[in-house]
């Protein structure tokens, strides 16, 4: 049994997650896109696990899950805050730092 | 230059005691007695400088009161102390009388040792008796003539500085400390001709003699440079003792540079042109610094660097060369002035020319150059404080256009200014006579034609001397109604006296040949030459073209009315003298405007092709920026963008280079 | 594998379905499947752990965050569909279908061979296996996670922390306020009047009548103002002689007015009333 189909969905993922991030315009939504890459990733990393015969990738998978939750957590409080001055969670409207 | 120092010591070593050729070695005996005094002589002056010039703060009444006594006392004191001295110098041995004292290590950095030290020998005891002397009599005569000026504590502060800083020229025993005095006279000469800042003419001409001051400067900077590069050290006695080991070149090389060092503190051509417009300054200073001593400085160095100039011919044929034009040079420039003081600056130069012809003679010359420099001094600073006193009696008018008949109206200024002219035309039995005698004396046994320019010198000397006293006290009375002339108070008249004795006098320093005998320890023993005219002819000769002077003279100025306005239409020869010579045009041509046209090309091509450079890349550079910074849209997507297309490119990149 | 092939193309539907759905709401459910599928795929792959802690920690904690998140700033926020950024949406997506493309064609160039299978490491169960290794070999990594999450932690409340500004009001202020307000605008102490109340009609939509038969605009809710849905007070008298008529008559209210009230009020409300959405509240 190979476990090429599982890389190739985790690649498929991850690129869906690229275009997501670059064209949603909600903070939120691009979050999740950022998710779906990081999940992405995850699926790689166990299916290598699988495939290499030891534990290594399913710990560094759920490492990789600790730090999405970290960055979810601080993520979100952002994009709370800029919500709260700028009445708006759409990234195109933070656009103040520029030439 | 693979010169050794150690081995030209040796070698010196191994020579005579007096060295080789008769130029002496510089031995000097440490100072004990009445001579562990001599630091005294500097550091009297010095400190009433420190004291009149930052006691201002802390003390101003009791100074304005007190100072100018203060200031006098000063330099009486150090008049005291050199007197002691010379007499204990006259009492010792004739091979003794070289004095040094050690005060303290001034600079001492790897192999360069320079102490602060001071040689008194027979020359630096003259020269103290000199300026401590003169100087004294006009502080004196200071204390009158600045009676009424508001900022007399100053001027005596600036002349004891000028005292102190000439005395540390004059008695130190080596080049760097020579230089200490040499530029220490310079400011203060710099601040005493701007002493009356207000007027701008004083600012300018003090600037000027700065500026032309500093020409002489870098010969003089760069002369000591060499001095340690060839032998180690720059103190008298090692050099004297060394300077028979050095290359021919290099000895004239630091003949070359001194002399120019000497040409601008003495105003020997061509750096002559700040002497006359320092006349600016007030009265005293031009009698003290730019006639009696400042300026004769470079004569003093001259004799001084004996030891360089005898081995050195071509520097020596400078010397003389540069003596001989600037003897004319001035003299011609005080037939034409009106200004009294103008006319008696020209006069200096042309005196000071005498003296460096003197010192450019070498050995036979050197003790008429120092003979003449002290009558000269005697005699000049009197005419200098006659001039002053005349002055004062016209109420600060210096044209002689509007002097005339004066000589009953200032009887002892008169009296006292007639022994100084008699003495500077060479009157017989006067100091002058003696001086300038031997002088042309020796240049005629030197070279004929040097000999009579110097005899032609003496008779235009002749001319413009009484041309300038018959002006002044003679001929039909031209003053405004409103002056009315006055005799000088006692304080002024008696340094008058004093002096017009010493003129008078002065020529009892030959009386023996004392002072030749005096001077052989320091600038050797002349091998006997027989004249080429017996010195009797010649004597009368000299006497004769004198004569004629003063009978052109009295001929020309004397026997008719004097305009008060000098005539305009004259000749070509008048307007030249009257522009002195034509010497500030020719700086201006040759220096001065190359300089600012040299400058404004260099500003211009700064601001152009070097600021135009930079500014056109900084410029290109921003303008580059404002084009990227669009790149710059704030947009995060777009980031995202490109930072998925560099990730792109590099996983192609990587691919492209595995696959090969 | 035949739950992945189940699985797969449902995940990557819903996964382009996050691309194009127009709702964060809806992005978040579909993102929500493709996790769970995640979840399965993992048990698949011999990590049972990992499948619980994907489900609890992602489905569980990390999208209800995003959920709450959500309604915090507006559950209606929807996209708009078009692009501001020029050829942002073209040049993305060329990128991505080519990124995707690579990684792709990449995995399938390389030969994997079989799967070693990770029956041996988890002979003593997947969990002591993972414990195994992290409290020994990773034991540093896994301490420092624990620094950095409660460094995100105190981030994140740093960051929705909001200063209040201005001082708690309390029941003695807030009574004070009135009393000037009183004082200085004539603004009623007390409650605002009630709506009006008639004989023949109750509601919030219609406003009180003062003692001159003006009405009193403070008794109607803003809200209803706005909407334009207020009744006219006077117009209601229009039958004023017909109700008299009646009352005279003796006949029941209750049936004349059945009758009389209906017919004449359609109207008047389809045209104060211009949006019909708002009747749905």
């Amino acid at each position: 049994m190979s476990l090429t189909p599982y890389i190739v969905l985790s690649a498929i993922l991850f690129t869906i997650g690229c275009v997501g991030v670059l064209t949603r315009r909600n903070a939120i939504v691009v979050f999740m896109c950022v998710e779906l890459m990081l999940n992405a990733s995850n699926l790689a990393l166990v299916t290598f696990a699988k495939q290499h015969g030891n534990l290594d990738g399913q710990i560094a998978a759920f490492f990789v899950m600790v730090v999405a939750a970290a960055e979810v957590v601080v993520g979100l409080a952002i994009i709370m805050t800029i919500f709260r001055s700028r009445r708006s969670a759409s990234v195109d409207d933070a656009n103040l730092l520029k030439y | 230059m693979t010169f050794s120092v150690t081995a030209a010591l040796l070698a010196a070593e191994g020579a005579e005691k007096s060295g080789h050729g008769g130029i002496p070695v510089i031995e000097p005996a440490t100072a004990d007695g009445v001579f562990a005094l001599m630091w005294l002589v500097i550091a009297l002056p010095l400190a009433g400088a420190l004291i009149l010039l930052a006691g201002g703060a802390i003390a101003p009444k009791a100074l304005e009161a007190w100072g100018h006594l203060l200031g006098t006392l000063t330099a009486a004191g150090s008049f005291v102390i050199s007197s002691m001295m010379f007499v204990a110098l006259w009492g010792r041995a004739e091979d003794d009388r070289s004095i040094t004292q050690h005060l303290f290590t001034w600079i001492e950095a790897g192999r360069f040792d320079v102490g602060m030290d001071l040689l008194y020998d027979p020359l630096a005891a003259l020269f103290l008796m000199l300026i401590t002397g003169v100087g004294s009599l006009i502080h004196v005569y200071s204390i009158g003539y600045m009676e009424h000026d508001a900022r007399r504590r100053r001027f005596f502060g600036y002349l004891n500085l000028f005292v102190a800083a000439m005395l540390m020229l004059v008695l130190s025993a080596n080049y760097l400390g020579l230089f200490l005095g040499w530029e220490g006279v310079g400011l203060a000469s710099y601040l005493l001709i701007g002493f009356w800042q207000h007027k701008p003419t004083a600012a300018a001409a003090a600037k000027k003699a700065f500026v032309i001051n500093r020409v002489g400067d870098i010969g003089m900077s760069v002369a000591i440079m060499l001095f340690f590069v060839t032998f180690g050290t720059t103190a008298f006695a090692p050099i004297s003792a060394a300077a028979e080991g050095a290359s021919s070149a290099t000895l004239n090389a630091l003949g070359l540079l001194l002399l120019l060092g000497a040409c601008g503190k003495s105003a020997q051509v061509p750096l002559q042109a700040w002497l006359l417009d320092a006349m600016e300054g007030p009265t005293p200073v031009s009698a003290l610094i730019h006639a009696a001593t400042m300026v004769t400085a470079g004569v003093y160095l001259i004799v001084r660097s004996n030891f360089i100039f005898e081995r050195a011919e071509t520097a020596q044929t400078m010397v003389v060369i540069v003596a001989v034009v600037t003897l004319l040079w001035g003299a011609v420039i005080g037939c034409a002035k009106d200004d009294i003081k103008k006319a008696l600056a020209g006069s200096t130069m042309s005196q000071i020319g005498y003296m460096m012809l003197g010192a450019g003679l070498g050995v036979a010359g050197y003790a008429f150059a120092i003979f003449h420099l002290l009558t000269h001094g005697f005699f000049k600073a009197n005419m200098f404080l006659g001039a002053g006193s005349v002055m004062h009696a016209m109420d600060d008018d210096v044209d002689m256009r509007h002097y005339g008949a004066l000589q009953k109206a200032v009887p002892i200024t008169f009296l006292t200014f007639a022994m100084g002219y008699l003495a500077i035309i060479g009157f017989p039995g006067f100091s002058g006579f003696w001086s300038k005698d031997k002088i042309i004396e020796t240049a005629f046994a030197e070279n004929p034609f040097v000999g009579a320019a110097a005899l032609l010198g003496a008779g235009v000397t002749a001319f413009y001397m009484t041309r300038l006293m018959l002006m002044t006290f003679f001929t039909n009375r031209r003053w405004a109604p409103e002056v009315h002339p006055h005799e000088s108070p006692k304080v002024m008249t008696v340094p008058l006296m004093v002096l017009a004795a010493l003129s008078v006098l002065g020529g009892l320093l030959l009386l023996g040949d004392w002072i030749v005998t005096w001077l052989e320890p320091v600038v050797g023993v002349a091998e006997h030459h027989e004249p080429p005219i017996a010195p009797l002819v010649l004597t009368l000769i000299v006497t004769c073209v004198v004569a004629l002077g003063v009978a052109t003279a009295w001929f020309l100025v004397g026997r008719q009315e004097v305009p008060r306005e000098a005539p305009q239409e004259v000749s070509l020869a008048t307007r030249a003298a009257r522009a002195d010579l034509y010497g500030d045009a020719i700086n201006d041509r040759l220096v001065v405007r190359p300089g600012v046209t040299s400058v404004w090309a260099l500003s211009h091509m700064d601001r152009v092709v070097i600021d135009g450079t930079v500014e056109n890349a900084s410029l290109s550079i921003a303008g580059l920026g404002g084009v990227v910074r669009r790149l710059q849209t704030g947009f995060v997507r777009s980031y995202a963008l490109s930072l998925l297309a560099g990730v792109l490119i590099v996983v192609l990149a990587l691919l492209a280079v595995n696959l090969r | 594998m035949t739950a992945f092939w189940i699985l797969a193309p449902i995940m990557v539907l819903a996964a382009l379905g996050i691309l194009f759905v127009r709702k964060a709401v809806h992005a978040a459910l579909l993102l929500a499947i493709v996790m769970i599928g995640l979840a399965v795929l993992y048990a698949v792959l011999e990590a049972p752990f990992l499948f619980a802690v994907q489900i609890i920690v992602y489905t569980g904690a990390i999208l209800m965050l995003f959920l709450f998140v959500l309604m915090l700033v507006g559950v209606d926020a929807s996209d708009s569909v078009v692009e501001t950024l020029k050829g942002q949406r073209a040049l993305a997506l060329g990128t991505g279908v080519v990124l995707g493309m690579l990684l792709v064609t990449a995995a399938t160039q390389a030969s994997l061979g079989v799967a070693r299978g990770l029956g041996d490491v988890n002979a003593d169960g997947n969990i002591q296996g993972l414990a195994n290794i992290m409290f020994s070999r990773y034991v540093f990594a896994f301490e420092v996670t624990s620094a950095l999450l409660i460094t995100a932690a105190l981030g994140a409340m740093v960051l929705a922390h909001r200063e209040r500004l201005e001082p708690r009001e309390s029941q003695a202020s807030v009574a004070r306020q009135r009393m000037r307000d009183y004082a200085d605008t004539g603004k009623p102490l007390g409650p605002l009047p009630s709506p009006g109340v008639f004989a023949r009609h109750n509601a919030v939509d219609t406003p009180a009548l003062l003692p001159d038969g003006t009405v009193a605009d403070a008794s109607i809710s803003r809200v209803l103002a706005a909407r334009g849905s207020v009744r006219s007070a006077p117009a209601l008298a229009e039958n004023i002689e017909d109700i008299e008529r009646q009352l005279a008559g003796g006949s029941p209210v209750v049936g004349q007015r059945a009758g009389a009230d209906a017919p004449p009020q359609e109207p008047e409300r389809a045209s104060r009333n211009p949006d019909p959405t708002g009747e749905d509240q």
